[in-house]
């Protein structure tokens, strides 16, 4: 099993939701995170003053999946979010020792979907 | 100065102050709909439009829209308020300084513009918007006030009645706000559904302060503190009351639940209809007028809006457009000598001929409007393009235009 993490430009979101559920991922969590890679911040100017660097409202996805998922998945998100310009984001992929459904007890691979 | 009447003039003066309080209260009202990075772009448009509209007028906009001149524009005889005085002009209103006149006026060349914002928002430049705005004051808003309102205008003579501004101010704004949302397209990602409303409760609050300043631009329009300012003031919240309520039952029956949006939207669009029908219709007017433009406004909005697929981003049009010539129309319907004698009967009390005037009005307006919107949009947008570019209409007109942003997400 593995966690699938991604931070993506908020605006893409929805074509990356649809692009997951076309192959057929279904469960995901989303938050609202800041942050800034190589596009750096944005300045922002209050009374004359600058603020340099700002940190930008991104996307964070975490999907948790079987191995026969994680190369669709990947393979989703990337057609989803990807803009060709600097900012578009990253996609980590981490082990997953355990999963649990908290409703019935079910762990591993019946739990995860 | 001895035909100064002192409460024509403080009430005049209140009310222009009631009338200025709607431009910040239409920037919540627009601002609370859009996404949040937006917010400032749509007070920022509505602040700015405060302060240059407002030099604009005194400048050269009041003596085009008000001052002597042929059937479809004053000269620039007034231009700097020159003769606009401390004395009273007979041809606007005998009783109150010709400048507290000029300044209530100004207040409605100043929202008038303002309510186009709604059909292109979160998407114009902030500089070009600025240029754009200033163009269509001198071009389009003071000739077309002159032509309805001033000593002499054609539409005036022609006997159409309008009594705060149905046709100068609604049905203008609303259709130049079809146009530029056709012209400028649809904001990137528009699916023909609403986007992302960030904050509903200044949307509440916005429609609550123009409920309340539009008690000046209704009940001030009879430039006096009389029996027709009074009745006014009462249709304008009967016809508000009756068309909050209506938008609700029509949410109720076809979409399940009455939503705090629609209520507050019906409520407009019955302060727009009641507008120019103010000081000519009795409070059962005034309840037909605000119960049925809900219908109306519900109908362009759900129905038509989707299925033509032009994103009118805030309704601008499908609310002033269609809300102001259901007024101007309804004025037609249901004026009755008996509340202004100055006025004329309607449809009802078997005058059929007024209500053709008032459909002529309307169309002159839309066709000329349309037109030299096209004209003003196409000339600014060819000197230095109208649209900000999709990078930074994805960053949001806050960050872009202005380098602020509304809100913090951390700290």
């Amino acid at each position: 099993m593995k966690l699938i993490i991604a931070i993506i430009q908020p605006f893409r979101l929805e074509d990356v939701k649809k692009a997951l559920y076309e192959a057929d991922v279904n469960l995901i969590t989303v938050s609202e995170v800041l942050g800034h890679g190589r596009q750096k911040g944005v300045d922002e100017f209050y009374r004359g003053a600058k603020e340099t660097g700002n940190l930008l409202r991104k996307v964070r996805l975490e999907i948790a999946v079987n191995e026969n998922f994680v190369e669709p998945t990947i393979k989703a998100i990337i057609k989803g979010a990807r803009t060709g310009k600097i900012g578009d984001g990253k996609i980590f992929v981490v082990d997953l020792p355990r999963c649990i459904r908290i409703r019935t007890g079910d762990e591993g691979s019946q739990a995860i979907g | 100065m001895d035909m100064i009447n002192s409460g024509d003039t403080a009430w005049v003066l209140v009310s222009s102050a009631l009338v200025m309080l709607m431009t910040p209260g239409l920037a919540f009202f627009y601002g609370g709909m859009v996404r949040r990075k937006n917010i400032l772009g749509i007070l920022m448009q509505c602040f700015i439009i405060l302060c240059v509209l407002s030099l604009q007028w005194v400048l050269f906009g009041y003596s085009l829209a008000f001052g002597p001149g042929n059937p479809f524009i004053g000269g620039l005889q007034w231009a700097g308020l020159h003769g606009v005085g401390l004395e009273p002009n007979p041809d606007y209103a005998a009783t109150i300084p010709h400048q507290a006149f000029m300044i209530f006026q100004a207040m409605f060349a100043i929202i008038t513009p303002a309510l186009i914002i709604g059909a292109f928002a979160e998407r114009m430049k902030f500089s070009s918007f600025i240029v754009f705005t200033i163009l269509w004051a001198t071009f389009v808003y003071d000739p077309v006030c002159h032509m309805v309102w001033a000593v002499g205008g054609w539409i005036r003579n022609m006997g159409a009645l309008d009594f705060a501004g149905g046709t100068v101010v609604h049905i203008n704004a609303g259709i130049a706000a079809l146009i530029t949302a056709l012209v400028i397209g649809k904001r990137t990602g528009y699916q023909n559904k609403p986007m992302a409303i960030h904050n509903l409760p200044f949307v509440v609050l916005g429609a609550a302060l123009l409920w309340f300043g539009w008690f000046g631009f209704n009940a001030g329009s009879a430039l006096a503190a009389n029996g027709l300012a009074v009745n006014a003031f009462v249709v304008t919240h009967i016809a508000t009351a009756a068309a909050g309520l209506s938008w609700a039952l029509l949410e109720w029956k076809f979409s399940g639940k009455p939503t705090t949006f629609g209520v507050v939207t019906g409520a407009v669009a019955g302060l727009v209809a009641i507008t120019p029908a103010a000081g000519f219709v009795d409070v059962i007017g005034a309840i037909f007028i605000g119960l049925l433009v809900s219908v109306f406004c519900y109908f362009a909005i759900g129905i038509i809006k989707p299925k033509f697929g032009y994103d009118d981003s805030l309704d601008a049009f499908g609310v002033h457009c269609v809300g102001g010539m259901w007024g101007a129309l309804a004025t037609g319907i249901f004026a009755t000598k008996v509340v202004n004698s100055a006025g004329a009967d309607g449809l009802l009390l078997g005058n059929p001929k007024q209500f053709l005037i008032q459909l002529m009005a309307v169309g002159v307006t839309l066709v000329y409007t349309a037109v030299v919107t096209f004209i003003i949009y196409k000339v600014v947008d060819a000197i230095m393009g109208i649209r900000v570019n999709q990078e930074d209409e994805v960053m949001g007109l806050d960050l872009t235009q202005h380098h602020e942003r509304a809100y913090t997400v951390l700290e």
